[in-house]
């Protein structure tokens, strides 16, 4: 460190010298402080998006780094929220980082006391022979002599937290498995 | 909505700040009521009662919208002369069945023709007939709420000058007048003079000047008689001419993120993309008949046909084809409600062996959490999709049952699948808000591990079950074969492309090209559209939904950013933001309004009405469709162009809405010898689906208290997005009750320590809250002590406690079977809950005491 940087690093000095001379700003900041930067400021990327709690609808900007979420923050732009967002949302990149979440497969068989592990290939190729064997176990041609065409074997319950377009593909395959009882939060 | 809605809220005081006056009623003061003119405590369950008195006052003292309510309401229609209402029959309608459980519809309709719903469950009418094989006994209540078969004709009589006895205006009067300020008084607990300050504040505040809107949580729809609170907010508003004007509108506030969407392109089991019912079953049941019995004269939903091929089309491609119907045999069909509760009964009883969950918890959300529980143990198999494991996943091992012994781990033979969610950072799709808005959001990054989208995961499973059963010639396969799957994936997980299924919500024409408006669609198969209302969400390839010009660069309407259906209309019926002339009914409520110079509709919003019809058009008399409405139908949806003052059909449980006792109250019902709503939906009886005692019958002071249940800022619903966040968890660290004061010295509760709350059906344990903020109130001059229940808690999580809906009975609204959460009756004591067999046999030990059976409250 230079004499000349050693003296401008003083507070003194620089309530002295500078522009601020009730050394309530600029002259009391500290080397440290003053090297601090938003985090949000080397995301490689911001990504636009919507909060996924109520539907309020917040924007939500979500910054990425190194392939990584490390920041979610409230989108000025929105003429909804205005960069806004409440609690929840706020806590939205703990819901979505956080270490609560679980990433691997599970499965507890009948009867077992444990949750075992399963790769998602093998859980899906089981679930598909489940739902081909429910479907016909609980398949309808007829009630009361009225056609029905249909399976009361299999239901499926959610889907207000999802995407549009998820919405879609399972009333669409649900539909075509002839699966009636298709409900989701809307109903609570 | 500033606890539930905080950022929305901004919007409230920005009203505010402008010198709107707000208005807060709600049996619980919350930050809203902090930053209210008037914040108005009422018991919960009563605001049939509150609404209805409104209304009388509105009516009584002439400050109704004139000109509004003849140009655009059916209050110059005349009733037929056989209808009888509440005041006649004390407290029920005409039609109501000699079982006293379901309604005939037919006298309510109007004197000249039979009018049907705008959309429905008309199609489940020729069974009421009895003449063609009976599903009716599975129907229940959802088999009523329509006219019949034939499409009304000719034109139902009118009289302009309201004075018409038998007028819809003047049978308001006659149905409202009971509901006088001393009636709210004694059956809401809510003082005179308070009752009439609201009074003043919406009247002074509604006309051609100025508008009111309100803004209700859907809260209002759990009840026995949810749609019934809805429907008396809407005669209000009608009345007040504060229906499609800006500043006006009845708001529901949805609390998740695309519930909105998941309604419009439901995961519903009674509709289709769109609103279309789902068929029910009949002999005779071609797309024909179906159309026929669904579809209406007059209005958008007379081409029905359109929608229905459209979608028809997209989802059987070229295998839909005018020779077979367009496949419409290929849908499966309803006989009766096979709602959510339907499930959890076919569980029980076994029908029902595989049960996907996808981001929904019903261990902790749904009412009555411990059939959830049940249903979940005697099936086969159940697949859980969510981010961490909620208690829905994980109740064979740790669930209430297990540590009351009435369910053993070993016994249970569910096979448990869990599959992480990705969460919205992690995917592309669309979310729609509560106000119609599809909003995109953007993938950030790849999803986690074995993280995967439910985009993935649905087109996966039907890939892997439609590979499983190429090789099928079963005719019931051929649905699942002939569907068009062939979604472009992209990515090391092949993921599924969300803008290319957007692209087929919206729909394209012959050539392949996107269509821009539901306008566009054809009856003849030559369009494709999956969700008809979406139509133009992809307008000329572009995904309009991601559309995000920064507010501050738009004026107050902001059409361009996201996109709302129908056709980016902001506010929906705005043609009656203008008078019957097109004139905007003052300058500074102007919305949309005909260009005389032009001939066109124009203004800030888009119009909500075809854009060349001219205010004094009148169709020709055989024109049907949207071809039929005239230049002042600007409820264009409607059967007849006209708001509903009284509907006259598509619901279940009568015209008007009366005010009737909730399923379990401390309460008889003031107003009528009825008690509750005749027709309300009970499921078959359950023994751990117990009813009360209501009103004078003995042994319903055995729950002297009203409870009801409710949000909090830091949680979401039932937990699964936040009770797993650190933040969030310390924020709301523990499940609590609140009391009054005065209860809590009458029942020995201490502030921060335990109490223990008991219904017929569970008992919980909260941690105690004293406060003001649940006042107690003098309801039929006793004192009434009202205890709040935040419901986001169960077993799992970083904040732990039990769960409200334990407390909650499965009494349903007939219309919508949804549940009666908001308005029940407990009994509260202090100190915490017996553990094991001890809890079960408490609340045994309450309903002896009750007197409680199987028939206890299951009277119509």
């Amino acid at each position: 460190m230079g004499v000349r940087t050693w003296i401008d690093s003083w507070p003194v000095y620089r309530q002295l010298k500078g522009t601020d001379p009730l050394g309530r700003g600029a002259a009391a900041k500290s080397g440290p402080s003053a090297r601090l930067t938003p985090r949000v400021a080397s995301a490689d990327r911001v990504v636009k998006s919507i909060c996924p709690y109520c539907a309020v609808g917040c924007g939500q900007n979500v910054y990425v780094e190194d392939g990584r979420v490390t920041q979610i923050e409230g989108d000025p732009d929105s003429p909804i929220s205005r960069g806004r967002l409440c609690p929840k949302g706020s806590a939205t990149l703990q819901l979505t980082t956080g270490g609560a979440r679980e990433h691997q497969v599970l499965y507890r068989r009948p009867h077992g006391t444990g949750w075992e592990r399963l790769g998602l290939d093998t859980a899906m190729d089981m679930i598909a022979d489940r739902v081909i064997e429910a479907r016909r176990a609980g398949w309808q041609w007829e009630v009361d002599a009225a056609r029905t065409r249909r399976t009361m074997g299999i239901a499926s319950l959610g889907g207000a937290t999802l995407d549009n377009e998820e919405n879609y593909l399972i009333k669409k395959l649900f539909t075509a498995l002839g699966a009636v009882q298709i409900e989701n939060q809307a109903r609570i | 909505m500033a606890e539930c809605h905080p950022v929305g809220f901004q919007w409230v005081m920005e009203a505010k700040a402008r010198g709107a006056k707000v208005v807060h009623i709600d049996p619980r003061f919350t930050r809203t009521s902090a930053l209210s003119d008037v914040h108005v405590p009422l018991r919960a369950g009563s605001d049939i009662a509150f609404l209805g008195g409104l209304v009388n006052h509105v009516l009584t003292s002439g400050r109704y919208f004139h000109d509004y309510v003849v140009a655009y309401t059916n209050g110059p229609v005349i009733l037929r002369e056989d209808y009888r209402g509440p005041e006649d029959l004390d407290g029920v309608f005409s039609g109501l069945d000699p079982d006293g459980r379901h309604y005939s519809t037919a006298t309510w309709q109007y004197e000249g023709t039979r009018m049907r719903a705008a959309s429905g469950e008309r199609d489940q009418e020729p069974e009421r007939a009895g003449t063609e094989g009976s599903v009716s006994d599975a129907a229940r209540g959802e088999s009523h709420g329509s006219g019949g078969a034939d499409i009304g004709t000719g034109a139902p009589e009118r009289d302009e000058t309201l004075t018409h006895p038998r007028c819809v205006f003047q049978v308001l009067k006659r149905h409202y007048a009971r509901y006088t300020p001393e009636v709210v008084e004694e059956v809401c607990g809510v003082p005179q003079d308070l009752f009439r300050q609201v009074c003043e504040l919406l009247t002074e505040n509604s006309g051609r000047e100025r508008t009111t809107a309100f803004a209700y949580a859907v809260g209002w729809t759990q009840h026995t008689v949810g749609v019934q609170y809805i429907r008396a907010a809407c005669v209000l508003q009608s009345l007040l001419g504060n229906i499609g004007r800006p500043g006006g509108g009845i708001l529901a506030l949805r609390g998740h993120a695309s519930i909105q969407g998941s309604t419009d392109i439901p995961t519903l089991f009674n509709l289709l993309p769109g609103y279309i019912p789902m068929p029910h079953a009949h002999q005779r049941q071609d797309l024909d008949a179906f159309v026929e019995a669904e579809a209406t004269r007059k209005g958008y939903w007379g081409d029905m046909r359109s929608y229905l091929v459209s979608l028809l089309k997209a989802y059987w491609g070229p295998a839909a084809t005018e020779e077979n119907d367009f496949c419409f045999d290929y849908l499966p069909r309803l006989t009766g409600s096979h709602s959510t509760y339907e499930t959890v009964m076919a569980q029980l009883e076994g029908s029902c062996k595989g049960y996907f969950l996808m981001g929904e918890n019903p261990a902790v959300g749904s009412a009555n959490a411990k059939l959830q529980r049940l249903g979940m143990a005697n099936l086969d198999w159940l697949v859980v999709r969510d981010f961490s494991l909620i208690e829905s996943a994980t109740w064979w091992k740790d669930g209430p049952e297990i540590e009351t012994g009435e369910l053993r781990t070993e016994d249970i033979g569910t096979e448990v699948f869990f599959l992480p969610a990705a969460a919205h950072t992690e995917k592309d799709g669309s979310f729609t808000n509560t106000q119609r808005l599809l909003q995109w959001h953007h993938q950030a990054v790849p999803p986690p591990g074995e993280a995967r989208s439910d985009l993935w995961f649905t087109y996966h499973l039907g890939r892997l079950v439609r590979e499983k059963l190429a090789a099928s010639r079963d005719p019931m396969d051929r649905p699942l074969l002939d569907l068009t799957w062939d979604y472009p994936t992209h990515g090391v997980h092949a993921e599924p492309d969300a803008e290319a299924v957007l692209a087929e919500i919206n729909g394209r024409d012959a050539a392949g090209n996107p269509l821009s408006s539901y306008e566009q669609l054809a009856d003849d198969g030559s369009t494709s559209c999956g969700c008809w209302i979406y139509c133009g969400v992809y307008a000329d390839g572009v995904n309009q939904s991601a559309r995000r010009r920064p507010g501050e660069e738009q004026d107050w309407v902001a059409k361009e950013w996201g996109w709302a259906w129908p056709d980016n209309r902001r506010i929906l019926y705005n043609r009656a933001s203008a008078d019957a002339d097109g004139r905007p009914w003052s300058a500074r409520k102007s919305l949309v309004w005909w260009d005389e110079e032009r001939a066109e509709w124009t203004g800030h919003d888009i119009p909500d009405f075809k854009a060349d019809k001219a205010p004094g058009h009148v169709p020709p008399p055989d024109a049907k469709g949207p071809e039929a409405l005239g230049g002042t139908d600007a409820f264009i949806m409607q059967a007849d162009g006209k708001a509903w003052l009284y509907a006259p059909s598509g619901l279940t449980d009568g015209p008007l809405p009366a005010h009737y006792e909730p399923q379990d109250s401390p309460f008889p019902n003031l107003l009528y010898g009825q008690q509750r709503n005749p027709v309300r939906h009970l499921p078959p009886p359950h023994p751990d689906n117990r009813y009360q005692p209501s009103g004078t019958e003995p042994g319903s002071d055995v729950f002297p208290h009203v409870a009801t249940t409710y949000r909090l800022t830091e949680h979401h619903t039932a937990g699964g997005m936040s009770r797993w966040q650190p933040y969030l968890a310390e924020l709301q660290p523990e499940f609590f009750c609140e009391v009054s004061p005065e209860l809590a010295a009458e029942r020995g509760l201490e502030h921060t320590g335990w109490a223990t709350i008991v219904s017929a059906r569970a008992v919980i344990e909260a941690r105690v809250l004293v406060t003001d903020r649940v006042a107690s109130l003098t309801v039929q001059g006793r004192r009434l002590h009202q205890v709040g229940l935040p419901y986001h808690w169960g077993p799992n999580g970083y904040t732990t406690g039990d769960a409200a809906n334990e407390l909650l009975h499965l009494s349903l609204d007939p219309n919508t079977h949804i549940q009666e959460a908001k308005a029940f009756a407990v009994d509260i004591r202090p100190g915490r809950r017996p553990r094991g067999p001890a809890a079960v046999d408490l609340v045994r030990a309450y309903r002896a005491r009750a007197g409680i059976d199987a028939d206890t409250g299951t009277e119509p």
